[in-house]
Protein backbone atom coordinates (compact mmCIF):
# COMPACT_ATOMS: atom_id res chain seq x y z
CA UNK A 1 0.00 0.00 0.00
CA UNK A 2 0.76 3.35 -0.17
CA UNK A 3 1.68 5.02 -3.55
CA UNK A 4 3.81 7.99 -4.92
CA UNK A 5 2.23 10.19 -7.03
CA UNK A 6 4.05 12.46 -9.54
CA UNK A 7 2.33 15.74 -11.14
CA UNK A 8 4.19 17.33 -13.95
CA UNK A 9 2.74 20.38 -16.07
CA UNK A 10 -0.43 20.04 -15.10
CA UNK A 11 -3.47 22.85 -16.22
CA UNK A 12 -6.98 22.69 -14.90
CA UNK A 13 -9.51 24.09 -16.91
CA UNK A 14 -13.11 24.56 -16.63
CA UNK A 15 -14.56 25.15 -20.14
CA UNK A 16 -12.25 28.11 -21.68
CA UNK A 17 -11.29 29.32 -18.06
CA UNK A 18 -8.07 28.43 -16.55
CA UNK A 19 -8.68 27.50 -12.78
CA UNK A 20 -4.88 26.13 -11.45
CA UNK A 21 -1.75 26.27 -13.89
CA UNK A 22 0.97 24.55 -14.56
CA UNK A 23 1.80 22.47 -11.06
CA UNK A 24 4.46 20.22 -10.89
CA UNK A 25 4.79 18.26 -7.59
CA UNK A 26 6.38 14.99 -6.02
CA UNK A 27 3.69 13.82 -3.06
CA UNK A 28 5.67 11.34 -1.09
CA UNK A 29 4.14 8.03 0.15
CA UNK A 30 3.52 7.37 3.91
CA UNK A 31 3.54 11.13 4.47
CA UNK A 32 1.18 13.45 4.86
CA UNK A 33 0.99 16.16 2.97
CA UNK A 34 -0.99 19.32 3.05
CA UNK A 35 -2.23 22.35 0.68
CA UNK A 36 -2.53 25.43 2.24
CA UNK A 37 -4.18 29.12 0.62
CA UNK A 38 -6.32 31.65 0.54
CA UNK A 39 -9.99 30.48 -0.21
CA UNK A 40 -10.58 30.04 -4.38
CA UNK A 41 -6.86 29.43 -5.06
CA UNK A 42 -7.42 26.21 -6.50
CA UNK A 43 -6.38 23.87 -4.17
CA UNK A 44 -9.12 21.71 -3.82
CA UNK A 45 -9.42 22.31 -7.64
CA UNK A 46 -6.17 20.53 -7.82
CA UNK A 47 -6.79 18.17 -5.43
CA UNK A 48 -9.89 17.02 -7.31
CA UNK A 49 -7.77 15.91 -10.06
CA UNK A 50 -5.99 13.32 -8.74
CA UNK A 51 -8.45 10.77 -8.54
CA UNK A 52 -10.34 12.66 -11.22
CA UNK A 53 -13.11 13.50 -9.55
CA UNK A 54 -13.33 17.05 -11.33
CA UNK A 55 -14.51 15.08 -13.92
CA UNK A 56 -18.19 14.74 -12.06
CA UNK A 57 -18.12 18.63 -13.37
CA UNK A 58 -18.79 17.98 -17.31
CA UNK A 59 -16.75 21.19 -18.50
CA UNK A 60 -13.50 20.09 -16.43
CA UNK A 61 -10.71 19.05 -18.05
CA UNK A 62 -7.04 18.79 -17.40
CA UNK A 63 -3.58 19.54 -18.85
CA UNK A 64 -0.70 17.67 -17.67
CA UNK A 65 0.68 14.30 -15.87
CA UNK A 66 -0.33 12.82 -12.61
CA UNK A 67 1.49 9.78 -12.66
CA UNK A 68 0.86 7.44 -9.56
CA UNK A 69 4.09 5.52 -9.27
CA UNK A 70 3.79 4.13 -12.92
CA UNK A 71 0.76 4.64 -14.09
CA UNK A 72 -0.42 7.39 -16.13
CA UNK A 73 -4.14 8.60 -14.21
CA UNK A 74 -4.60 10.12 -17.53
CA UNK A 75 -3.92 7.44 -19.70
CA UNK A 76 -5.69 6.34 -22.36
CA UNK A 77 -7.05 3.46 -21.53
CA UNK A 78 -7.10 4.09 -17.67
CA UNK A 79 -10.53 4.13 -16.44
CA UNK A 80 -11.39 7.17 -13.81
CA UNK A 81 -13.61 4.75 -11.63
CA UNK A 82 -9.89 2.82 -11.24
CA UNK A 83 -7.95 5.70 -10.48
CA UNK A 84 -10.89 6.11 -7.77
CA UNK A 85 -10.33 2.61 -6.24
CA UNK A 86 -6.67 3.45 -5.74
CA UNK A 87 -7.11 7.15 -4.56
CA UNK A 88 -9.91 7.84 -2.20
CA UNK A 89 -11.30 11.11 -1.07
CA UNK A 90 -12.42 12.49 2.11
CA UNK A 91 -15.00 15.49 1.67
CA UNK A 92 -14.94 18.47 3.73
CA UNK A 93 -18.58 18.03 4.64
CA UNK A 94 -19.27 14.64 6.24
CA UNK A 95 -21.62 12.44 4.04
CA UNK A 96 -22.50 8.76 5.08
CA UNK A 97 -25.20 7.69 2.67
CA UNK A 98 -27.92 9.08 4.86
CA UNK A 99 -30.58 5.52 3.87
CA UNK A 100 -27.57 3.22 5.53
CA UNK A 101 -26.55 1.63 8.66
CA UNK A 102 -22.84 2.38 9.99
CA UNK A 103 -22.22 -1.02 9.14
CA UNK A 104 -23.22 -0.83 5.19
CA UNK A 105 -22.15 2.59 5.02
CA UNK A 106 -18.55 0.86 5.74
CA UNK A 107 -18.92 -1.76 3.58
CA UNK A 108 -20.14 -0.19 0.73
CA UNK A 109 -17.16 0.61 -1.43
CA UNK A 110 -15.78 -2.89 -0.44
CA UNK A 111 -19.09 -4.53 -1.68
CA UNK A 112 -18.35 -2.86 -5.08
CA UNK A 113 -14.78 -4.52 -5.63
CA UNK A 114 -16.24 -7.85 -4.14
CA UNK A 115 -19.70 -8.62 -4.89
CA UNK A 116 -19.44 -12.04 -2.64
CA UNK A 117 -18.11 -11.00 0.42
CA UNK A 118 -18.81 -13.40 2.62
CA UNK A 119 -20.74 -12.05 6.44
CA UNK A 120 -17.28 -13.35 8.10
CA UNK A 121 -14.94 -11.63 5.41
CA UNK A 122 -17.34 -8.35 5.60
CA UNK A 123 -17.58 -8.34 9.53
CA UNK A 124 -13.71 -8.19 9.56
CA UNK A 125 -13.37 -5.33 7.14
CA UNK A 126 -16.08 -3.27 8.76
CA UNK A 127 -14.46 -3.86 12.41
CA UNK A 128 -10.94 -3.12 11.19
CA UNK A 129 -11.95 -0.02 9.13
CA UNK A 130 -13.81 1.63 11.77
CA UNK A 131 -10.85 0.40 14.62
CA UNK A 132 -8.14 2.15 12.06
CA UNK A 133 -10.92 5.15 12.50
CA UNK A 134 -10.98 5.25 16.09
CA UNK A 135 -14.96 4.86 15.40
CA UNK A 136 -15.28 1.25 16.65
CA UNK A 137 -15.50 2.04 20.51
CA UNK A 138 -18.10 4.24 20.03
CA UNK A 139 -20.26 2.67 17.37
CA UNK A 140 -19.54 -1.40 18.14
CA UNK A 141 -23.22 -1.52 19.87
CA UNK A 142 -25.26 0.39 16.82
CA UNK A 143 -23.68 -0.56 13.73
CA UNK A 144 -27.11 -1.34 12.39
CA UNK A 145 -28.57 1.73 13.30
CA UNK A 146 -28.43 4.56 10.55
CA UNK A 147 -25.03 6.19 9.76
CA UNK A 148 -26.81 10.02 9.74
CA UNK A 149 -27.37 9.57 13.49
CA UNK A 150 -24.27 10.22 14.70
CA UNK A 151 -22.33 13.57 15.54
CA UNK A 152 -20.27 15.31 13.07
CA UNK A 153 -17.15 14.29 14.20
CA UNK A 154 -18.35 10.62 14.28
CA UNK A 155 -19.78 10.82 10.95
CA UNK A 156 -16.32 12.50 9.40
CA UNK A 157 -14.31 9.71 10.97
CA UNK A 158 -17.26 7.04 9.27
CA UNK A 159 -16.39 8.42 6.40
CA UNK A 160 -12.34 8.22 6.58
CA UNK A 161 -13.47 4.48 7.89
CA UNK A 162 -15.71 4.24 4.76
CA UNK A 163 -12.65 5.36 2.49
CA UNK A 164 -10.05 2.65 3.98
CA UNK A 165 -12.41 -0.10 3.94
CA UNK A 166 -11.60 -0.28 -0.07
CA UNK A 167 -7.72 -0.20 0.93
CA UNK A 168 -7.05 2.22 -1.62
CA UNK A 169 -3.22 3.79 -1.77
CA UNK A 170 -3.54 7.56 -1.51
CA UNK A 171 -6.02 9.05 0.41
CA UNK A 172 -7.44 12.83 -0.09
CA UNK A 173 -8.88 14.80 2.35
CA UNK A 174 -10.56 17.74 1.48
CA UNK A 175 -10.92 20.22 4.76
CA UNK A 176 -12.07 17.18 6.91
CA UNK A 177 -12.39 19.39 9.70
CA UNK A 178 -14.00 22.51 8.69
CA UNK A 179 -17.21 22.01 9.88
CA UNK A 180 -16.37 20.11 13.23
CA UNK A 181 -15.88 21.35 16.66
CA UNK A 182 -11.95 21.65 18.46
CA UNK A 183 -12.14 18.07 19.66
CA UNK A 184 -13.63 16.14 16.84
CA UNK A 185 -10.79 17.85 14.84
CA UNK A 186 -8.25 16.72 17.20
CA UNK A 187 -9.76 13.50 16.81
CA UNK A 188 -9.05 13.79 12.97
CA UNK A 189 -5.44 14.89 13.25
CA UNK A 190 -4.76 12.06 15.74
CA UNK A 191 -6.39 9.58 13.15
CA UNK A 192 -4.34 11.57 10.13
CA UNK A 193 -1.63 10.85 12.38
CA UNK A 194 -1.68 6.74 12.42
CA UNK A 195 -3.03 6.36 8.89
CA UNK A 196 -0.03 7.82 7.15
CA UNK A 197 1.46 4.61 8.42
CA UNK A 198 -0.44 2.55 5.47
CA UNK A 199 -0.88 5.41 2.86
CA UNK A 200 -0.17 8.44 1.08
CA UNK A 201 -2.24 11.59 2.46
CA UNK A 202 -3.09 14.36 0.98
CA UNK A 203 -5.11 17.24 3.13
CA UNK A 204 -6.56 20.77 1.78
CA UNK A 205 -6.85 22.78 4.98
CA UNK A 206 -7.72 26.79 5.98
CA UNK A 207 -6.16 26.34 9.07
CA UNK A 208 -2.21 26.63 9.10
CA UNK A 209 -1.87 25.75 12.69
CA UNK A 210 -3.55 21.98 11.43
CA UNK A 211 -0.96 21.98 8.17
CA UNK A 212 2.12 22.89 10.28
CA UNK A 213 0.44 19.85 13.23
CA UNK A 214 -0.22 17.15 10.76
CA UNK A 215 2.13 17.30 7.56
CA UNK A 216 5.37 16.28 6.87
CA UNK A 217 5.55 18.30 3.89
CA UNK A 218 3.46 21.66 2.59
CA UNK A 219 2.31 23.10 -0.42
CA UNK A 220 1.60 26.78 -0.82
CA UNK A 221 -1.26 27.66 -3.41
CA UNK A 222 -1.69 31.22 -3.99
CA UNK A 223 -3.89 33.10 -7.13
CA UNK A 224 -1.72 35.09 -9.59
CA UNK A 225 -4.92 38.04 -9.07
CA UNK A 226 -8.17 37.99 -9.33
CA UNK A 227 -9.50 36.07 -12.24
CA UNK A 228 -6.12 34.95 -12.79
CA UNK A 229 -5.40 31.37 -12.48
CA UNK A 230 -4.29 29.70 -8.80
CA UNK A 231 -0.65 28.53 -8.73
CA UNK A 232 1.53 26.55 -6.50
CA UNK A 233 4.13 28.92 -4.73
CA UNK A 234 6.19 26.90 -3.03
CA UNK A 235 6.27 23.64 -1.40
CA UNK A 236 8.92 22.13 0.81
CA UNK A 237 9.23 20.34 4.77
CA UNK A 238 6.68 22.12 6.70
CA UNK A 239 9.19 22.54 9.13
CA UNK A 240 10.87 24.57 6.50
CA UNK A 241 8.04 26.37 4.97
CA UNK A 242 6.89 28.03 8.27
CA UNK A 243 9.94 29.18 9.42
CA UNK A 244 12.24 29.59 6.56
CA UNK A 245 9.53 30.69 3.57
CA UNK A 246 11.52 30.90 0.20
CA UNK A 247 9.12 33.51 -1.39
CA UNK A 248 8.07 36.99 0.14
CA UNK A 249 3.85 35.48 -0.55
CA UNK A 250 4.41 32.33 1.47
CA UNK A 251 5.97 34.28 4.52
CA UNK A 252 2.85 37.28 3.72
CA UNK A 253 0.08 33.87 3.93
CA UNK A 254 2.04 32.35 6.97
CA UNK A 255 2.42 35.42 8.85
CA UNK A 256 -1.16 36.08 8.72
CA UNK A 257 -0.33 39.33 6.46
CA UNK A 258 -2.87 38.47 3.99
CA UNK A 259 -5.34 35.35 3.54
CA UNK B 1 -38.71 42.50 17.15
CA UNK B 2 -37.60 46.31 18.74
CA UNK B 3 -36.05 48.72 17.42
CA UNK B 4 -33.31 50.58 19.05
CA UNK B 5 -33.86 53.91 17.27
CA UNK B 6 -32.51 56.54 19.84
CA UNK B 7 -35.58 59.05 18.24
CA UNK B 8 -38.20 57.07 19.47
CA UNK B 9 -39.00 54.96 22.60
CA UNK B 10 -38.21 51.39 22.25
CA UNK B 11 -41.59 49.76 20.69
CA UNK B 12 -43.02 47.39 23.59
CA UNK B 13 -44.70 44.05 22.05
CA UNK B 14 -48.40 44.57 22.98
CA UNK B 15 -49.48 41.29 22.44
CA UNK B 16 -51.86 41.67 20.03
CA UNK B 17 -51.86 40.33 16.85
CA UNK B 18 -51.72 42.01 13.50
CA UNK B 19 -55.02 42.01 11.38
CA UNK B 20 -53.83 40.99 8.11
CA UNK B 21 -51.99 38.10 10.10
CA UNK B 22 -55.25 36.78 11.71
CA UNK B 23 -56.94 36.98 8.16
CA UNK B 24 -54.46 34.95 6.61
CA UNK B 25 -54.06 32.32 9.74
CA UNK B 26 -57.79 31.75 9.01
CA UNK B 27 -57.92 31.51 5.31
CA UNK B 28 -55.60 29.07 5.57
CA UNK B 29 -56.86 26.93 8.17
CA UNK B 30 -60.58 27.48 6.72
CA UNK B 31 -59.43 25.74 3.15
CA UNK B 32 -57.64 23.14 4.76
CA UNK B 33 -60.58 22.50 6.50
CA UNK B 34 -62.68 22.28 3.42
CA UNK B 35 -60.44 19.60 2.57
CA UNK B 36 -61.62 17.60 5.47
CA UNK B 37 -65.41 18.63 4.83
CA UNK B 38 -65.34 17.55 0.87
CA UNK B 39 -63.95 14.15 1.98
CA UNK B 40 -66.38 13.35 4.91
CA UNK B 41 -68.91 14.92 2.71
CA UNK B 42 -68.20 12.06 -0.47
CA UNK B 43 -67.65 9.77 1.78
CA UNK B 44 -71.28 9.77 3.78
CA UNK B 45 -72.85 10.62 0.85
CA UNK B 46 -71.68 7.32 -0.52
CA UNK B 47 -72.35 5.35 2.56
CA UNK B 48 -75.95 7.13 2.99
CA UNK B 49 -77.02 6.59 -0.29
CA UNK B 50 -75.82 3.26 -1.11
CA UNK B 51 -77.56 2.15 2.32
CA UNK B 52 -80.89 1.20 0.54
CA UNK B 53 -79.36 -0.85 -2.17
CA UNK B 54 -77.33 -2.90 0.80
CA UNK B 55 -80.61 -3.48 2.97
CA UNK B 56 -82.48 -5.05 -0.03
CA UNK B 57 -79.94 -6.91 -1.49
CA UNK B 58 -80.52 -10.42 -0.96
CA UNK B 59 -77.16 -11.66 -1.83
CA UNK B 60 -73.46 -10.85 -0.28
CA UNK B 61 -72.69 -7.80 -1.30
CA UNK B 62 -69.02 -8.92 -1.08
CA UNK B 63 -68.90 -12.24 -2.25
CA UNK B 64 -70.87 -12.03 -5.74
CA UNK B 65 -70.26 -11.07 -8.91
CA UNK B 66 -73.71 -10.95 -10.42
CA UNK B 67 -75.22 -7.75 -10.97
CA UNK B 68 -78.90 -7.39 -10.60
CA UNK B 69 -79.85 -4.33 -9.55
CA UNK B 70 -81.97 -2.67 -11.85
CA UNK B 71 -84.91 -4.23 -10.20
CA UNK B 72 -87.68 -2.96 -7.53
CA UNK B 73 -88.23 -6.25 -5.82
CA UNK B 74 -85.47 -8.99 -4.91
CA UNK B 75 -82.04 -7.29 -6.38
CA UNK B 76 -79.12 -9.11 -6.17
CA UNK B 77 -75.62 -7.65 -7.13
CA UNK B 78 -72.19 -8.00 -5.57
CA UNK B 79 -68.56 -6.31 -5.94
CA UNK B 80 -66.51 -8.88 -6.27
CA UNK B 81 -65.38 -9.21 -9.72
CA UNK B 82 -65.37 -5.89 -9.89
CA UNK B 83 -63.37 -5.25 -7.20
CA UNK B 84 -61.29 -7.65 -8.51
CA UNK B 85 -61.10 -6.92 -12.17
CA UNK B 86 -59.78 -2.77 -10.70
CA UNK B 87 -57.45 -4.18 -8.86
CA UNK B 88 -56.00 -6.73 -11.46
CA UNK B 89 -55.97 -3.77 -13.77
CA UNK B 90 -54.44 -1.48 -12.11
CA UNK B 91 -51.91 -4.01 -10.58
CA UNK B 92 -50.90 -4.99 -14.06
CA UNK B 93 -50.67 -0.88 -15.30
CA UNK B 94 -48.65 -0.18 -11.87
CA UNK B 95 -46.15 -3.42 -12.96
CA UNK B 96 -45.36 -2.32 -16.55
CA UNK B 97 -45.24 1.78 -15.97
CA UNK B 98 -42.72 1.81 -12.32
CA UNK B 99 -40.06 0.12 -14.36
CA UNK B 100 -40.16 2.23 -17.20
CA UNK B 101 -40.71 5.15 -15.44
CA UNK B 102 -37.62 4.70 -13.60
CA UNK B 103 -35.75 3.78 -16.31
CA UNK B 104 -36.73 7.49 -17.97
CA UNK B 105 -36.15 9.68 -14.95
CA UNK B 106 -33.09 7.76 -14.44
CA UNK B 107 -32.05 8.56 -17.97
CA UNK B 108 -33.15 12.03 -17.63
CA UNK B 109 -31.44 12.72 -14.95
CA UNK B 110 -28.33 10.73 -15.17
CA UNK B 111 -27.35 10.21 -18.37
CA UNK B 112 -29.13 12.43 -21.66
CA UNK B 113 -27.22 15.29 -22.51
CA UNK B 114 -28.73 18.02 -21.19
CA UNK B 115 -30.81 19.43 -24.16
CA UNK B 116 -32.09 15.85 -25.14
CA UNK B 117 -32.78 15.94 -21.41
CA UNK B 118 -35.05 18.76 -21.71
CA UNK B 119 -36.85 18.01 -24.28
CA UNK B 120 -37.90 14.01 -23.22
CA UNK B 121 -39.12 16.24 -19.51
CA UNK B 122 -41.55 18.00 -22.09
CA UNK B 123 -42.69 15.06 -23.96
CA UNK B 124 -43.42 13.33 -20.67
CA UNK B 125 -45.09 16.08 -19.46
CA UNK B 126 -47.05 16.44 -22.37
CA UNK B 127 -47.95 12.62 -22.34
CA UNK B 128 -49.89 13.68 -19.24
CA UNK B 129 -52.33 15.91 -20.61
CA UNK B 130 -53.79 14.11 -23.23
CA UNK B 131 -57.21 13.11 -22.03
CA UNK B 132 -57.83 9.34 -21.09
CA UNK B 133 -60.74 9.15 -23.91
CA UNK B 134 -58.13 9.71 -26.26
CA UNK B 135 -56.00 7.28 -25.11
CA UNK B 136 -59.35 5.00 -25.25
CA UNK B 137 -59.74 5.60 -28.77
CA UNK B 138 -56.07 4.88 -29.49
CA UNK B 139 -56.34 1.64 -27.30
CA UNK B 140 -59.61 -0.15 -29.01
CA UNK B 141 -59.12 1.15 -33.00
CA UNK B 142 -55.22 0.79 -32.80
CA UNK B 143 -53.47 -0.90 -30.09
CA UNK B 144 -55.52 -4.02 -29.45
CA UNK B 145 -55.07 -4.76 -32.94
CA UNK B 146 -51.60 -4.48 -33.12
CA UNK B 147 -51.21 -7.23 -30.19
CA UNK B 148 -52.74 -9.70 -31.45
CA UNK B 149 -49.27 -11.47 -32.60
CA UNK B 150 -47.83 -10.09 -29.16
CA UNK B 151 -50.58 -12.22 -27.67
CA UNK B 152 -50.42 -15.38 -29.63
CA UNK B 153 -46.66 -15.32 -28.64
CA UNK B 154 -47.03 -15.23 -25.37
CA UNK B 155 -49.66 -17.70 -25.24
CA UNK B 156 -47.49 -19.84 -27.04
CA UNK B 157 -44.45 -20.06 -25.20
CA UNK B 158 -45.61 -18.86 -21.88
CA UNK B 159 -48.87 -20.32 -22.22
CA UNK B 160 -48.18 -22.77 -19.07
CA UNK B 161 -48.77 -19.57 -16.78
CA UNK B 162 -52.08 -19.69 -15.67
CA UNK B 163 -52.29 -16.33 -16.31
CA UNK B 164 -51.08 -16.36 -19.93
CA UNK B 165 -53.52 -19.40 -20.55
CA UNK B 166 -55.38 -19.86 -24.17
CA UNK B 167 -57.62 -19.18 -25.77
CA UNK B 168 -56.12 -15.35 -26.80
CA UNK B 169 -59.02 -13.45 -27.24
CA UNK B 170 -60.04 -12.34 -31.47
CA UNK B 171 -60.47 -9.12 -30.59
CA UNK B 172 -57.59 -8.57 -28.46
CA UNK B 173 -59.65 -6.49 -26.02
CA UNK B 174 -58.30 -8.30 -22.84
CA UNK B 175 -57.11 -7.38 -19.50
CA UNK B 176 -53.77 -7.14 -20.33
CA UNK B 177 -54.66 -4.76 -23.30
CA UNK B 178 -56.14 -2.54 -20.74
CA UNK B 179 -53.46 -2.82 -18.61
CA UNK B 180 -51.32 -1.29 -20.92
CA UNK B 181 -53.18 1.38 -21.71
CA UNK B 182 -53.98 2.23 -18.47
CA UNK B 183 -49.91 1.66 -17.83
CA UNK B 184 -49.17 4.19 -20.28
CA UNK B 185 -51.66 6.19 -19.07
CA UNK B 186 -49.82 6.52 -15.73
CA UNK B 187 -46.14 6.92 -16.84
CA UNK B 188 -45.87 10.10 -16.90
CA UNK B 189 -46.66 11.31 -13.28
CA UNK B 190 -44.55 8.13 -12.03
CA UNK B 191 -42.04 9.52 -14.15
CA UNK B 192 -42.52 13.16 -13.43
CA UNK B 193 -42.21 11.90 -9.43
CA UNK B 194 -39.15 9.97 -9.90
CA UNK B 195 -37.45 12.50 -12.10
CA UNK B 196 -37.94 15.47 -9.33
CA UNK B 197 -36.68 13.17 -6.23
CA UNK B 198 -33.54 12.12 -8.73
CA UNK B 199 -33.08 15.83 -9.29
CA UNK B 200 -32.46 16.28 -4.83
CA UNK B 201 -30.37 13.36 -4.96
CA UNK B 202 -27.51 15.66 -2.79
CA UNK B 203 -24.40 16.04 -4.62
CA UNK B 204 -22.07 15.06 -1.50
CA UNK B 205 -23.93 11.64 -1.91
CA UNK B 206 -23.20 10.81 -5.61
CA UNK B 207 -19.38 12.05 -4.95
CA UNK B 208 -19.26 10.00 -2.09
CA UNK B 209 -20.33 6.62 -3.62
CA UNK B 210 -18.38 7.89 -7.15
CA UNK B 211 -14.92 8.49 -4.61
CA UNK B 212 -15.24 5.18 -3.63
CA UNK B 213 -14.59 4.00 -6.76
CA UNK B 214 -18.66 3.16 -7.99
CA UNK B 215 -19.16 3.45 -11.67
CA UNK B 216 -22.34 5.50 -12.88
CA UNK B 217 -24.88 2.46 -12.24
CA UNK B 218 -23.38 1.62 -9.33
CA UNK B 219 -23.50 5.23 -7.81
CA UNK B 220 -26.91 5.10 -9.09
CA UNK B 221 -27.73 1.97 -7.08
CA UNK B 222 -26.02 3.37 -4.50
CA UNK B 223 -27.17 6.77 -3.62
CA UNK B 224 -29.43 8.09 -6.42
CA UNK B 225 -32.27 4.64 -6.10
CA UNK B 226 -32.58 3.95 -1.91
CA UNK B 227 -32.51 8.29 -1.59
CA UNK B 228 -35.31 8.12 -4.50
CA UNK B 229 -36.94 5.67 -2.66
CA UNK B 230 -39.96 7.13 -0.51
CA UNK B 231 -40.90 9.71 -4.38
CA UNK B 232 -40.99 7.00 -6.95
CA UNK B 233 -43.56 4.82 -3.74
CA UNK B 234 -45.09 8.20 -3.39
CA UNK B 235 -45.33 8.90 -7.81
CA UNK B 236 -46.35 4.89 -8.12
CA UNK B 237 -49.07 5.50 -5.47
CA UNK B 238 -50.37 8.42 -7.54
CA UNK B 239 -50.38 6.52 -10.56
CA UNK B 240 -51.66 3.38 -8.77
CA UNK B 241 -54.86 6.11 -7.76
CA UNK B 242 -55.26 7.00 -11.00
CA UNK B 243 -55.33 3.55 -12.57
CA UNK B 244 -57.96 2.60 -10.07
CA UNK B 245 -60.39 5.22 -10.72
CA UNK B 246 -59.70 5.29 -14.55
CA UNK B 247 -62.66 5.13 -16.50
CA UNK B 248 -62.91 5.83 -20.19
CA UNK B 249 -60.30 3.94 -21.24
CA UNK B 250 -61.15 1.06 -19.94
CA UNK B 251 -64.88 0.99 -20.40
CA UNK B 252 -63.62 1.47 -24.18
CA UNK B 253 -61.46 -1.22 -24.51
CA UNK B 254 -62.67 -4.39 -21.99
CA UNK B 255 -65.43 -6.45 -23.77
CA UNK B 256 -66.97 -6.77 -19.91
CA UNK B 257 -68.50 -9.83 -18.39
CA UNK B 258 -69.10 -9.82 -14.64
CA UNK B 259 -66.49 -13.12 -13.92
CA UNK B 260 -63.38 -13.28 -12.01
CA UNK B 261 -60.98 -14.17 -14.20
CA UNK B 262 -57.02 -14.50 -13.64
CA UNK B 263 -56.29 -15.18 -17.60
CA UNK B 264 -55.34 -12.13 -18.93
CA UNK B 265 -55.37 -13.12 -23.00
CA UNK B 266 -59.14 -14.20 -22.68
CA UNK B 267 -61.82 -11.46 -22.73
CA UNK B 268 -63.77 -11.36 -19.65
CA UNK B 269 -63.49 -9.06 -15.94
CA UNK B 270 -64.53 -5.39 -16.13
CA UNK B 271 -63.61 -2.63 -13.24
CA UNK B 272 -65.85 -0.64 -10.60
CA UNK B 273 -65.20 2.67 -12.49
CA UNK B 274 -66.15 1.54 -16.04
CA UNK B 275 -69.26 -0.59 -14.79
CA UNK B 276 -70.87 2.47 -13.16
CA UNK B 277 -69.90 4.38 -16.22
CA UNK B 278 -71.65 1.73 -18.26
CA UNK B 279 -74.28 0.64 -16.31
CA UNK B 280 -75.63 4.67 -14.57
CA UNK B 281 -77.76 5.59 -17.93
CA UNK B 282 -79.84 2.57 -18.01
CA UNK B 283 -80.23 1.91 -13.96
CA UNK B 284 -83.81 1.54 -12.99
CA UNK B 285 -85.34 0.75 -9.73
CA UNK B 286 -82.06 -0.05 -6.86
CA UNK B 287 -79.39 0.39 -9.35
CA UNK B 288 -78.13 3.37 -9.00
CA UNK B 289 -78.23 3.09 -5.19
CA UNK B 290 -76.16 -0.12 -6.25
CA UNK B 291 -73.71 1.77 -8.35
CA UNK B 292 -73.00 4.02 -5.64
CA UNK B 293 -72.45 0.82 -3.41
CA UNK B 294 -69.49 -0.05 -5.71
CA UNK B 295 -68.28 3.66 -5.69
CA UNK B 296 -68.13 2.85 -2.47
CA UNK B 297 -66.04 0.12 -2.80
CA UNK B 298 -63.74 2.19 -5.12
CA UNK B 299 -63.66 4.60 -2.65
CA UNK B 300 -61.89 2.46 0.06
CA UNK B 301 -59.66 0.44 -2.27
CA UNK B 302 -58.25 4.02 -3.09
CA UNK B 303 -58.20 4.98 0.52
CA UNK B 304 -56.20 1.90 1.51
CA UNK B 305 -53.85 2.21 -1.20
CA UNK B 306 -52.56 5.46 -0.31
CA UNK B 307 -52.78 4.42 3.65
CA UNK B 308 -50.49 1.62 2.47
CA UNK B 309 -47.96 3.95 0.41
CA UNK B 310 -47.62 5.98 3.81
CA UNK B 311 -46.68 3.31 5.39
CA UNK B 312 -44.05 2.10 3.32
CA UNK B 313 -42.51 5.72 3.12
CA UNK B 314 -42.47 5.85 6.80
CA UNK B 315 -41.82 2.83 7.79
CA UNK B 316 -37.96 3.55 6.85
CA UNK B 317 -37.65 7.04 8.17
CA UNK B 318 -35.10 6.61 10.50
CA UNK B 319 -32.89 5.92 7.20
CA UNK B 320 -33.76 9.23 5.36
Amino acid sequence: MAKRIDVSGLHVYYGDFLAVEDVSMTIEPRSVTAFIGSSGCGKSTFLRTLNRMHEVNPNARVEGKVMLDDLDIYGPDVDPVAVRREIGMVFQRANPFPTMSIYDNVIAGAKLNNQRLSKREADEIVERSLRGANLWEEVKDRLHKPGAGLSGGQQQRLCIARATAVEPEVLLMDEPCSALDPISTLAIEDLIANLKENYTIVIVTHNMQQAARVSDRTAFFNLAGTGKPGRLIEMGDTNRIFTKPEKKETENYITGRFG
Amino acid sequence: MTTTDSSTPARVPTGRRRIGDVIFANTASGAGALILLILAGVAAFLIIQSMDSLRANTVNFFTTTDWNASTREDPAFGVAALAFGTVLAATIALLLATPVAIGIALFIVYYAPRRVAALLGYIVDLLAAIPSVVYGLWGVVFLVGQLRPFYDALENYLGWIPLFAGPVSATGRTMLSAGLVLAVMILPIITAMSRDVFHQVPQANREAALALGATRWEMIRMAVLPFGRPGVIGGAMLGLGRALGETMAVAMILSPSLVISPFLLQSGNQTIAAHIALQYPEATGYGVSALIAAGLVLFAITLAVNMGARFIVARRKEFS
